[in-house]
């Protein structure tokens, strides 16, 4: 088998005597949707933040496409092709829809010490930002400030912006969050078809989403994972039914 | 009419003034005036260096001073050597040309500002502040207690330096060569804000965490745009000391880079030309108060409070209304 | 170089480590518990140097004139809390350095138009004339000696004073949740200008006993301030231990410079020569020192969590 393009063995993180991440292996394979789930408190979050490089692991390491991800930084990180999104929107608030993406796409070109020629007539950037702005259904918004986008646009919008990186894994954190149904759905069938291009892991609460999506689940409770399989076999996993979906019943 | 458009008849309001009145005041015969117009120019100049880092980066530099005092020896320095015949260190041939000194002053500002920027961009917020504060000090009293060119005296530059083809002795060539490298600034500001360095730099100011996410490192970003934002002010700073012919410790005090910083707000932050709106008016205000009251500094402590609690966006913002951005 | 000459720069380093903390303890506490950064608190050492030395002359007391000066610096930094500091929490940084900075302006150009241009001179109190003997034969001032002792006097005070009382809970719930200190009731307003008072008069009283040392004049708090700026720095913004440390610190890395880099200098070059450059490496020592601690520490030596 191939190796996965992203792959967490035995990672710890302790916060004082709280044991954040205790222990958690997991892995991310091409052309799959990985959904991670659990209760609030679970250590989402702390996981999520020690993928991304903003958070240091006590041990345990991260693979990403072979290579260990340890002391680099976030930015690096994205550069090597990890691309992710947040759980509470994070854009350049002045910046337009448009110049939000376009940020995106010079970093990907690598060419951001240009001091001299204006960006705003620049095809190389506006061309494909305003291309993922139309895959998100966004273009009609591309002028607005991005503070001025509804909650539902900015989640599109970061949605864009992990798009125009064309990494070579995804990571959302929450995506659903704040949608109303009818997003909820329209994005469930956009994530449907991006698994093609990159796998992703998927961090969400939304559990219609997840059940629909998913070909792996993996349940955090505590820190530890209790379970990782299909969509079925975490339906039908009992340690996963007390501990978590005992919860919601 | 849109706020965009009244912001440029403002700013070119501005620009027209700056020139006619060192014209005007040359044919009547009062080179005074010129000077002072000289000096609003270099003030808006070295005021347009920090607005990269500050306006553009949101990088509080309390400590541009020092670049703007190391321009200022930097031609003081080359005027010396070059006055006595003597080579300056490192087997430099002194000169008095000023392309050559701006150039020197230019590369020397960009040099230092490199490691003063690599360790104080390690934090942010008010650390920022107070370690460039204190970085500038130490440039400060080194200047202060080094005795070679003059300490704490300061050392005067007896024929101001040349530049071809100018007779840059005589009030109004001099006023006209500044303008020109202000102009030079303000288009240099303009490309770099709407450039992809820009873009990377503004976004770096508005959500760090953003530029990370989509792989660009901020410290880099912020590292370069305060060597250049400094070696823009050291550029006025030359300017300033052949303006005065003179070059002193207090060039280099934080005091001035506390004057630099109300330069920017008094205009409006961020603004192509909130600097040199606002050195119009700070040296408007210096000299009208200054005729008035020798308590000058007092009202223009009142006039700022005022403008700092009062009226946020500076004064292209009270003329202009709110910047835009796209 | 004797015994007695290294003790008494050691002290006199101490002694600038005391007056260091005064001022830097206000600053650090403010910012603390507002999360303000203050220039003006240099004017508020100002003013209570000068309400110091004109009391003393009027009354040919020192001591009325010390009361004075925790008067008159607290006064001001009340009345400055209530009218100008307080619109200032919600603003951004730039906002209050250059709010502050205006202050600065304001209230030296006040000053010296209330008191002229010219310096005024105080004089060290009766009880403290004279010196003591050191160990080695050397002697030393009594009054540096003494407020090297309201240094530690103060320190302690201010650790009773926060760990103990409940106004310092207040200030320490202060500087961790402001919402929730609001939300159980404590006016937050008034504590707000008690914090800032307590700050001012620390800061007035380290420029009535210095006064006695140097002359009173306008001007005086800006290099007082920066140096207490390079202390919190070090020490860690928000943190009175940091204030502490960081300020003995820097005052004892100062004065030893100034007095040793020449001599170290002089066995490697000739002696004119290395009384400039020590002199000029002197002066620039404590910024280098911070420099390689932020290297390190960027947060400083006892940063909060904050």
């Amino acid at each position: 088998m191939a190796e996965p393009v992203l792959q967490l063995s035995d990672l710890r993180k302790s916060f004082g005597a709280l044991k954040a991440t205790d222990g958690v292996s997991l892995d991310l394979r091409g052309g799959e949707i990985h959904a991670l789930i659990g209760p609030n408190g679970a250590g989402k979050s702390t996981l999520i933040h020690q993928i991304c490089g903003s958070i240091r692991p006590d041990s345990g390491t991260i693979r990403f496409l072979g290579e260990d991800m340890a002391g680099l930084d976030m930015a690096a990180r994205v550069r090597r092709g990890l691309g992710r999104s947040f759980q509470i929107s994070s854009l350049a608030p002045e910046f337009s829809a448009l110049r939000n993406v376009m940020l995106a796409v010079q970093a990907r070109q690598g060419s951001s010490f240009r001091f001299l020629r204006p960006v705003a007539s620049d095809g190389s950037l506006t061309g494909p930002a305003m291309t993922m702005l139309e895959r998100v259904g966004l273009e009609a918004r591309a002028k607005v400030p991005a503070a001025e986008l509804s909650h539902g646009e900015r989640r599109q919008l970061e949605i864009a912006i992990a798009l125009a990186l064309g990494p070579k894994a995804f990571l959302f954190d929450e995506p659903m969050a704040g949608l109303g149904p009818e997003g909820s759905k329209r994005l469930t069938g956009f994530l449907d078809g991006l698994r093609h291009e990159a796998p992703i892991l998927l961090v969400e609460h939304d559990m219609d989403a997840v059940f629909a999506l998913a070909d792996r689940i993996s349940v955090l409770v505590y820190g530890r994972i209790i379970a990782t399989g299909t969509v079925a076999e975490i339906r039908s996993d009992p340690e996963v039914r007390r501990a978590y979906l005992g919860d919601a019943a | 009419m849109t706020a965009l458009s009244r912001e440029t008849l403002v700013s070119a309001l501005l620009l027209v003034l700056l020139v006619a009145i060192p014209v005007a005041a040359t044919m009547v015969g009062e080179p005074f005036y010129v000077t002072l117009a000289t000096r609003i120019a270099i003030l808006a100049l070295a005021a347009v260096g920090l607005n990269i880092a500050l306006g553009l980066g949101g990088l509080v530099s309390f400590g541009h001073a020092a670049f703007f005092g190391l321009g200022g020896y930097v031609a003081g320095i080359f005027a010396t050597h070059a006055f006595n015949g003597e080579p300056l260190p490192f087997g430099l041939a002194a000169t008095t040309s000023m392309p050559v000194i701006w150039l020197s002053a230019m590369a020397l500002c960009g040099l230092v500002a490199l490691p003063i920027g690599a360790i104080s961009l390690r934090t942010s917020g008010v650390y920022f502040i107070m370690i460039t504060l204190a970085f500038a000090q130490m440039i400060y009293y080194f200047a202060v207690s080094w005795p070679s060119y003059g300490g704490e005296d300061g050392l005067s530059i007896y024929v101001r330096n040349s530049f071809p083809g100018l007779n840059t002795a005589q009030p109004l060539p001099y006023f006209l060569l500044c303008l020109g490298v202000l102009v030079a600034g303000l288009v240099l500001f303009q490309l770099i804000k709407g450039s992809r360095f820009g873009t990377a730099l503004e976004a770096s100011r508005q959500n760090p965490t953003r530029l990370a996410a989509v792989g660009i490192a901020p410290f880099g970003i912020r590292l370069v745009a305060f060597a250049v934002s400094a070696m823009v002010t050291g550029l006025a700073g030359a300017l300033f000391a052949d303006l005065n012919r003179f070059v002193s410790p207090s060039m280099l005090s934080w005091h001035m880079s506390g004057e630099l910083i109300v330069l920017i707000i008094l205009g409006g932050k961020g603004r192509l030309f909130g600097p040199l709106a606002g050195a119009m008016v700070y040296v408007l205000f210096e000299y009208a108060l200054g005729g008035i009251t020798e308590r000058w500094q007092f009202f223009l402590g009142l006039i700022l409070l005022g403008v700092v609690l009062f009226a946020r966006g500076g004064l292209l913002g009270l003329l202009a209304g709110k910047a835009r951005h796209g | 170089m004797s015994a007695a000459l290294l003790i008494e720069q050691l002290l006199n380093g101490l002694q600038l480590g005391v007056m260091l903390f005064l001022i830097a303890a206000g600053l650090t506490l403010i910012f603390g518990v507002m999360g303000l950064i203050n220039l003006a608190h240099g004017s508020l050492y100002m003013i209570g140097a000068f309400a110091c030395a004109a009391v003393a002359a009027a009354t040919g007391s020192f001591w009325l004139g010390l009361a004075a000066s925790l008067g008159a610096a607290a006064a001001a930094g009340a009345l400055m809390e209530v009218a100008i500091i307080r619109r200032l929490y919600e603003r951004d940084h730039l906002d209050q350095v250059l709010a502050t900075f205006a202050l600065i302006l304001i209230l030296s150009e006040g000053t010296r138009w209330l008191f002229g241009s010219f310096p005024l001179y105080l004089d060290i109190p009766p009880l403290l004339q004279g010196a003591v003997p050191l160990p080695g034969g050397g002697q030393y001032q009594l009054y540096r000696l003494a407020i090297i002792g309201v240094g530690i006097v103060v320190a302690v005070g201010l650790y009773l004073l926060i760990s103990r009382t409940r106004l310092g809970m207040r200030i320490r719930a202060g500087e961790s949740d402001r919402e929730m200190i609001a939300a159980l009731g404590v006016d937050i307003r008034t504590l707000y200008t008690v914090v800032f008072a307590l700050g001012a008069a620390l800061a007035g009283l380290a420029g009535a006993l210095v006064g006695a040392l140097q002359s009173v004049q306008v001007g005086m708090g800006e290099p007082a301030l920066i140096l207490a700026f390079v202390v919190i720095v070090i020490g860690g913004i928000g943190s009175i231990k940091g204030a502490l440390v960081g300020a003995i610190l820097v005052g004892v890395v100062d004065t030893m410079g100034r007095f040793l880099l020449p001599k170290l200098l002089a066995l490697t070059m000739p002696a004119s020569q290395a009384n400039l450059v020590g002199a000029a490496l002197a002066s620039m020592l404590i910024y280098i020192v911070m420099a390689l601690i932020l290297a390190l520490r960027p947060r400083g030596l006892f940063a909060g969590q904050a």
